[in-house]
Order: structure tokens, then C-alpha cells, then sequence
């Protein structure tokens, strides 16, 4: 019985985990760019959630709301005015400046917020559970694996219902094409990135509600995200949420063995996956 | 009357290799205009310089007697001159229906064009409407091709060697589009290496040599002696 | 090469810049080593840390620059470097020197581990791979009870006052047996940055550099001519590990403490190594040099404002990547074309007299 809760509190884990990564996974998928920075916006977007709450006073949900466009204009402008300049065949360009972004950010979250460890209060709701069966389930845990599931189907409507996805999914292709179609793939490229911050915001909200968080923790989160991509195979989303979850499987079960060994073994489970399925579980059919 | 497309003076070149010098092009409305030429004559390049994917000049290119040169690729399609490019370029990560509904995207005018009439025009492709693009034979693919330049309803069709790799039998077939195409109201610029094919469907050729057009006639007024000079430098 | 036109032709790799600047180098490392002698112990230690620094990002510029490896997960090494000297001298009871070596051989033998894993990853995927191993490497080691475990721990002062060296070094120069442990391992520090960069000139202008070069220009291109891009990467991932682990076991040797956290530091190890490739050129073997310096005046210029540092070094290896990708020594270079290690072939002679037209691609 203690097995099944540790595994359901996994694949919970396992919703933020894919939340994390859904962005990574949708910029990747439109423009086959890794963005290092992509744990640190995810800090970020929760430090706005909690200046918006403390400065309006608002619900974590709704500051979550508010933070939204704030959050889709930001990755439109970064995306348009810095990260379009490093696209192309060479590799070096979008890794070096997003890992610079990176270390900016964690930084300025530095020097604006110090290094105290932070949390957004959604005011009893963090110790509310339900009873799913035998087992106890926490409320925001539940609501974040459910988020992640929305996420996901909203990301794969988008892509595959929507002139706006079979756009990302043309230009991806083939870009200049694309362009011939009327697609200019500098803004397209804005749009894609200013809904990965929207994903982003998401998951930043349940990144500062669920745990302590400070600025220098971005890059594991981006560690986290992009284990899953790989564990799911790029360019699937529902791939990326079964890597979410065995990602968090994997951390609760080794927590349950022994506390410190919670980290490694998510680790430890994205190694032997690219040992054993180098394209992982469920790779796209033609990349 | 000015024309509905026009180069004049069209330059343009990749880093240091020149591949137009000074190209005059008009094509007027309802008119086919056929250009030929050998490999390398910069056929292609003057297509895509017209379209806005590579970057030209100096010259300038006049589309209702506005400069389009300078306008990248979405905007000039965005005007109404769609292009069917060199190798066809369906999408792969798309189905049949999904290229189609692909070629309205920067343009959405109410027009002979929609995806049932394309369907009309080439019904083989309502029964392959859900297979990836790439999983079709050429000479569909390129039905799909030209079907995707018409879902804008363009002003200006430029159709770029549509016949490239495909069996005379298969030309026939897509060629035999063409008619209704016009009759649609499209204006067309092909370019082909099929000469014949080309004399056939055009109300004008120019042939092309060395990024420089070298004649330019009525089909009926040109001779296979004229033709052949002009496409060869060397008379038969 | 045999052909009779070769008497005209010749390839060469020599300019007078770098004539001249051989001469110059020799006279520096011959000054560097005598530095003890008259710096102060404080500007040694600034020396040893620029060295170092020096090591690592050229070792980082050789994978990333060369290779086309982007790795950012050098961390790796060098903790693991770091925790297999401490483990040699602590509970083997080594002598430092000697641990640094074994130190360099551990790094290496881990690359090989664990180049299986991220040789599967390509490209970007390949830079974030090369970091969750640094983060495996580093959770694992934190379970070494032994030594510290989370926490860490310190060498016994006994390890390095008792190494021959030192105490040679502290008669010679009556010194206290601290600062000669200083010198000793600046020297170190310095032999370690020729060795490294007469390592890193030399394989640049082998065949073997020359295949290098060419798998980062076009993968494909060079198979066809016969390349074997996945043994050149494996060899230079596998001997950079090693310099990398050998870099790290000495600037443990200095700071003679130890801790997961630190061993590890993405930001320490890795982000620095980066902004000063970047800064200073990427793919050039002066730009690591140049960045380094550079790297060092605005730590002494911005050592008061805490994280300011970091977020301008940020700034500053974000604007270069965007405007001026080949960096400082690049605008230098482009400008004036001086090389002071030329790699780039240069054809000279031949029948015409044209000397201006035959200058190499673009990456010396």
C-alpha cells in the first residue's frame, strides 16, 4: 500500500515536472531551439506571481492570470529581439547566449528579491487533501497533474486543430517554404516562444505555491524539464507528460528508500532510458 | 497601361556570383508568360528573386506599378503572387489537406479558389486529403503543390519547373489544369525547360541565358532558329 | 605531393607575427617562472587563479570551439579531478603532486563512462546531457561519507607542509612552508597552462587538427574525405577530461578544502570558463588568453557588488555572441591580421605572384 501511494504521489510530481517542460517542448518542436534559460523564466514567472499577489493583494490563481500576458509579451520580445538573431546552423550562438541569459536572470532575481527562499501562499489549500480511494491526495498536487493534463491537450490542439499550429509545424519544416505561404517566421517564431512562456507561467505558479523556491533554482528545474523531453522523445506531448511522470516516479520512489537519494534516482532513470531507448519512449516517426 | 508584373533592370546575386544582370520581365493581366532556358540561366532566380526569398537588386520589381523588391516573401505573397517552388516543397509533417489549407495563410480573399474547387481541379487528391504530402507520388505532389499556390487565390501564379522529374504522360495531366487556372482569372509566369511544353501553354516566351534574357516573342512569331540561338548562344 | 608544381607551392602555418611572438612567449614564461622571486604572495595567488582559469577555458574552447562539443557540464571533471586527489591524498596518504596526475586519469576514465551516455545526445542536447551527469557525478560524491559527505572537508595541513617540494622550496626561498606551497603549485599551475596550450597548438596543426576543423565546419563533408568525426570527438572529449580533472585536483591542492557544492559549481567551473572563451574569441587560441585577462579585470573592478558581477559578465558574453561572435581577439585579428598561433594554412608561392589572395577560411 505504501508503494501505490509513493507511486501516485509520483506521477503527481510528475504533472509539475511535465509542466516544466511542455515549453521547452513546444519551442523545440517550432524552431529546434534548446533555450538554457528556460528554468530561470520559470523562476522568474514566479517571482512575478508573488509580486503581483503581494503588490494587488490578489489570489495566487488570479495573480496567475495577470502575470499571463505580462509573461507572453516578454518571451515574444526576447524571442523577436534577441533569440531570432542566434538561429541557424551553428549550434554555438542560441546555447551560449541562453545560457548567458541563464546566469542574467539568476542574477537580477539576486539583487532584486536576495537569496531568501520565497513561497506563494494559496492560503490552506496547500494542506487540503482528498481521499482518491484508499489513498490521500493532495489538493494542489492533484490540481497540478490536472493542469498538466489540460496543458498538454490544450498544446496538442493547438498544434494539430489550428492554422496557427499547422503554421509552427510547417515552418519547422521547412521555413522559407513557409514564408511562400505568407509566414513571417521571425514573429512566428515570437508567438511560439510567447506561448512557451504562458506554459511557463503555469508552471511557475505551481513551482512557487507547491515548494519554497529562490532565484538560483532555475537550472534544475531545466534539467527536470529537459529529462522528460528526452525520456518522451522530442516533439510528442504526450510523450513529455509520461516522461514527467516517470521522472517524478522515479524521485519519489528513490526518496522512499533513502530521503538523499531523491534527485539521483530521477537521474539515474533518465540514464538508463537513453542507454536503452536513445530516441526515447514515444519519438516522432519521421525526425 | 502599366503591367501587372514587371522587372526592370532585375539584378541579383548569391555572395559573390552574379545570377541576373539587368533582367527585364512584364507580364500583363490574363497573360501567360513562359520563360526558358538552360540550367543555370537564372530562371529560378529571378523566380525567387520576384517572390521575395532572395534578396535582389539593384533593379526593381513592379507588381500593379508598386516596388515589391525590397518586401520579404510573406508580404509579397500577402499581395496575391503565390509561387509553386522548384522541387515541389510540400510539408512533410503535413497531410494533403493540411498543404492546401497551408497556401491561405498569409492570404484569405474570397476567390474562384477554395478547397473543394481544388479538389474539383485535382480529384485524386480528395481521396489522399488525410496521407502526409510526401507520401504521395510526384506528379501528385506536385498537383498539391500548385493546388497549395492557388488556395490564396493569387493575382500572380509563378509556377517553378513544374514538369521537373515528372513523365511526359504525368506533364500532360498537370498541364491540362492550366486552362482552367487562366479561365479562373490567374495570371502565370512558367518557367520550363520543356520548350515544347512551354510554346504550347504561353502567350509569350522569353528565354534566358546567362542571368540575361536573350529574346522575347509571341510564340507563333518565334522560330526554332531564334529559339534555339537564344537558348544555346550558338546558331544550329 | 609529388607533383612538379610542388616545388613552386608550399603550405605553410608560419607568419611574422607569430615569429615574433614566439620570441615574446618564451620570454614571458621564462619571467612567469621566475615571478616567485618578486611578486608578492597575494599576486601569486591572482596568477594562479588566472592560469588555471586559462586551463580550463582552453580546454573548454578545444571541445566547444574545436570539436563543436558544447559542454556545460565541465563541472564535472573538475570536481571529480578535485574529489580523486583528495581521496588519493586523504585516505591514501599521496603525495599531492602525485594525486594530481592520478586525479587527470580518474577525469578521464569517468569521460569514458560517461561519454556513452551523452555521445547519444546531439547538439543542444548534447550541453544539457553533459550537465545532468555533472549532477550525478556530484550527488554521488556527496554520498562519500569519507570525505565530508554534503558538507565536505579539508586536507590535512601535514599532507601538503610534508610534500619534498615544498619543503625544498621553503629552504630555498625561506618561506614559511604555506607560501611555498603557493609557489609550488603557481609553478604547477604554470606548467600546466603550456603544457596545455602547446598541447592544444599542436594537435591544431596535425592532421588530426586539420580533420577537426573540418568536422566542425561540415560533418558530412568530412566523412566523405574520409574523417572520422566520432573518433576525433571521443579523443577530445576524453583528453580534455583529462587536462580538466588535472586543473581541478590542483586548484583543490591550493584551496586544500572541499565540498560537493563547490567542486561542482556550474557558475565557477563552467560559466566563467564560457563567458571567457566567448569574450575573448571562440575557436582561436589567443581569444581564451585575452578573455581570461579581461575576466580578471572586471572581478577586481566588480568584486564589491556581488552579483552585479556575474549578471554584467552575463550581459557582456550575451552582446558579444549577438554582434561580435569571434570575440575580442577576433575584432583584433579581423582588423589587423595578426595570429600569434597560427593553425590556418596559408599556400604561398606557385606560379603567380598573388600573395594577398591565398589567406585560409575564416577560423585561425
Amino acid at each position: 500500500m505504501i508503494w501505490v501511494d509513493t507511486i501516485v504521489q509520483g506521477v503527481l510530481l510528475g504533472g509539475l515536472y511535465a509542466l516544466f517542460a511542455a515549453g521547452l517542448s513546444l519551442v523545440f518542436g517550432v524552431m529546434r531551439l534548446v533555450n538554457l534559460a528556460h528554468g530561470d523564466l520559470i523562476v522568474l514567472g514566479a517571482f512575478l506571481i508573488l509580486v503581483i499577489v503581494s503588490a494587488l493583494g490578489l489570489n495566487p490563481f488570479l495573480a496567475a492570470l495577470v502575470a499571463l500576458p505580462v509573461m507572453f509579451c516578454l518571451g515574444w520580445g526576447l524571442q523577436f529581439v534577441v533569440l531570432n538573431r542566434t538561429l541557424g546552423d551553428d549550434i554555438l550562438p542560441p546555447l551560449l547566449v541562453t545560457f548567458g541569459l541563464s546566469i542574467v536572470i539568476q542574477n537580477a532575481l539576486l539583487e532584486g528579491f536576495s537569496a531568501d527562499s520565497r513561497r506563494i501562499s494559496v492560503g490552506g489549500l496547500e494542506a487540503a487533501s482528498v481521499s482518491l480511494g484508499p489513498i490521500a491526495v493532495g489538493v494542489m498536487p492533484l490540481l497540478t497533474f490536472l493542469s498538466a493534463v489540460a496543458v498538454i491537450i490544450a498544446l496538442n490542439a493547438l498544434f494539430y486543430r489550428t492554422a496557427l499550429g499547422r503554421a509552427f509545424r510547417a515552418t519547422s519544416d521547412d521555413p522559407v517554404t513557409a514564408g511562400l505561404m505568407g509566414v513571417d517566421p521571425k514573429r512566428l517564431f515570437a508567438t511560439a516562444t510567447g506561448i512557451a512562456m504562458i506554459v511557463v507561467t503555469i508552471a511557475a505558479l505551481y513551482l512557487g505555491t507547491r515548494s519554497n523556491f529562490d532565484p538560483t533554482i532555475g537550472p534544475a528545474r531545466l534539467i527536470y524539464a529537459f529529462e522528460a523531453v528526452i525520456i518522451g522523445g522530442l516533439g510528442s506531448f504526450w510523450g513529455t507528460l509520461a516522461g514527467g511522470v516517470i521522472i517524478g516516479v522515479a524521485q519519489t520512489m528513490g526518496a522512499a528508500i533513502n530521503p538523499e537519494w531523491q534527485i539521483l534516482s530521477g537521474h539515474v532513470a533518465f540514464l538508463l532510458v537513453l542507454l536503452f531507448r536513445p530516441r526515447g519512449l514515444f519519438p516522432r516517426a519521421n525526425d | 497601361m502599366t503591367a501587372l508584373l514587371e522587372t526592370k533592370g532585375l539584378t541579383a546575386r548569391y555572395g559573390d556570383f552574379q545570377a541576373l544582370f539587368g533582367v527585364d520581365l512584364r507580364l500583363d493581366a490574363g497573360e501567360t508568360v513562359a520563360i526558358i532556358g538552360a540550367n543555370g540561366a537564372g530562371k529560378t532566380t529571378l523566380m525567387r528573386s520576384i517572390a521575395g526569398v532572395l534578396a535582389n537588386g539593384p533593379g526593381e520589381v513592379l507588381f500593379d506599378g508598386q516596388p515589391i523588391g525590397a518586401l520579404p516573401a510573406a508580404q509579397v505573397m500577402a499581395r496575391g503572387i503565390a509561387m509553386v517552388p522548384e522541387g515541389r516543397k510540400l510539408f512533410p509533417s503535413l497531410s494533403v489537406e493540411e498543404n492546401l489549407l497551408m497556401g491561405a495563410y498569409g492570404r484569405k480573399v474570397e476567390g474562384p479558389w477554395r478547397l473543394d474547387t481544388v479538389y474539383d481541379l485535382f480529384p485524386v487528391l480528395k481521396e489522399r486529403r488525410n496521407n502526409p504530402g510526401t507520401a504521395l507520388s510526384g506528379g501528385q505532389q506536385q498537383m498539391v503543390a500548385i493546388g497549395r499556390a492557388l488556395m490564396s487565390n493569387p493575382r500572380v501564379l509563378l509556377c517553378d519547373e513544374i514538369s521537373l522529374g515528372l513523365a511526359p504522360v504525368v506533364i500532360r495531366d498537370i498541364y491540362a489544369a492550366f486552362p482552367q487556372i487562366r479561365a479562373a482569372g490567374a495570371s502565370i509566369v512558367i518557367v520550363e525547360q520543356d520548350i515544347g511544353q512551354a510554346l504550347k501553354v504561353a502567350d509569350r516566351v522569353s528565354c534566358m541565358m546567362e542571368g540575361r534574357v536573350t529574346l522575347t516573342g509571341r510564340p507563333a512569331e518565334l522560330s526554332r532558329e531564334d529559339i534555339h540561338a537564344a537558348y544555346f548562344g550558338v546558331h544550329a | 605531393m609529388s607533383a612538379p608544381a610542388s616545388s613552386a607551392w608550399r603550405v605553410e602555418t608560419r607568419t611574422r607575427a607569430a615569429t615574433g611572438f614566439s620570441v615574446f612567449a618564451v620570454l614571458l614564461v621564462a619571467i612567469a617562472f621566475a615571478a616567485p622571486f618578486f611578486v608578492s604572495r597575494s599576486l601569486l595567488q591572482d596568477l594562479f587563479l588566472i592560469l588555471t582559469m586559462l586551463v580550463l577555458a582552453q580546454n573548454w574552447n578545444l571541445l566547444a570551439g574545436y570539436a563543436g562539443l558544447v559542454s556545460v557540464g565541465q563541472q564535472a571533471f573538475v570536481g571529480f579531478g578535485a574529489y580523486a586527489m583528495f581521496a588519493c591524498v586523504s585516505l591514501g596518504g599521496l603525495d599531492p603532486i602525485l594525486a594530481v596526475l592520478i586525479a587527470g586519469v580518474a577525469a578521464a576514465m569517468l569521460s569514458v563512462a560517461t561519454g556513452f551516455f551523452v555521445f547519444r545526445l546531439q547538439g543542444a542536447y548534447f550541453a544539457i546531457g553533459t550537465w545532468v551527469v555533472a549532477e550525478v557525478v556530484r550527488l554521488v560524491l556527496a554520498q562519500w561519507r569519507a570525505l565530508g559527505g554534503g558538507t565536505g572537508t579539508s586536507l590535512p595541513n601535514a599532507a601538503i607542509r610534508d610534500m619534498a617540494a615544498v619543503q625544498w622550496i621553503a629552504e630555498a626561498f625561506s618561506v614559511r612552508s604555506a607560501q611555498a606551497a603557493d609557489i609550488l603549485t603557481y609553478w604547477l599551475a604554470l606548467i600546466l597552462c603550456c603544457a596545455t596550450i602547446g598541447f592544444i597548438y599542436w594537435l591544431l596543426r596535425t592532421r588530426q587538427g586539420l580533420g577537426l576543423s573540418a568536422v566542425r565546419d561540415n560533418q558530412e563533408a568530412a566523412r566523405s574525405v574520409g574523417v572520422d568525426a566520432r573518433r576525433i570527438k571521443w579523443a577530445v572529449y576524453v583528453s580534455v577530461a583529462f587536462v580538466t580533472g588535472m586543473a581541478g585536483a590542483l586548484i583543490y591542492v591550493q584551496k586544500a578544502r572541499i565540498s560537493p557544492d563547490a567542486a561542482f559549481s556550474v557558475v565557477d567551473w563552467t560559466a566563467y570558463v564560457i563567458f571567457i572563451v566567448v569574450i575573448g574569441g571562440i575557436g582561436t587560441l589567443e581569444g581564451p588568453i585575452i578573455g581570461v585577462i579581461v575576466f580578471f579585470l572586471l572581478q577586481k573592478t566588480l568584486a564589491d557588488y556581488g552579483s552585479w558581477y556575474l549578471l554584467v559578465l552575463g550581459l557582456i558574453g550575451i552582446a558579444i555572441m549577438l554582434f561580435a561572435p569571434r570575440g575580442l581577439w577576433g575584432l583584433f585579428s579581423d582588423r589587423t591580421g595578426i595570429q600569434f598561433f597560427p593553425v590556418r594554412r596559408i599556400l604561398k608561392g606557385g606560379p603567380s605572384t598573388d600573395h594577398q589572395g591565398t589567406r585560409g577560411g575564416p577560423h585561425g
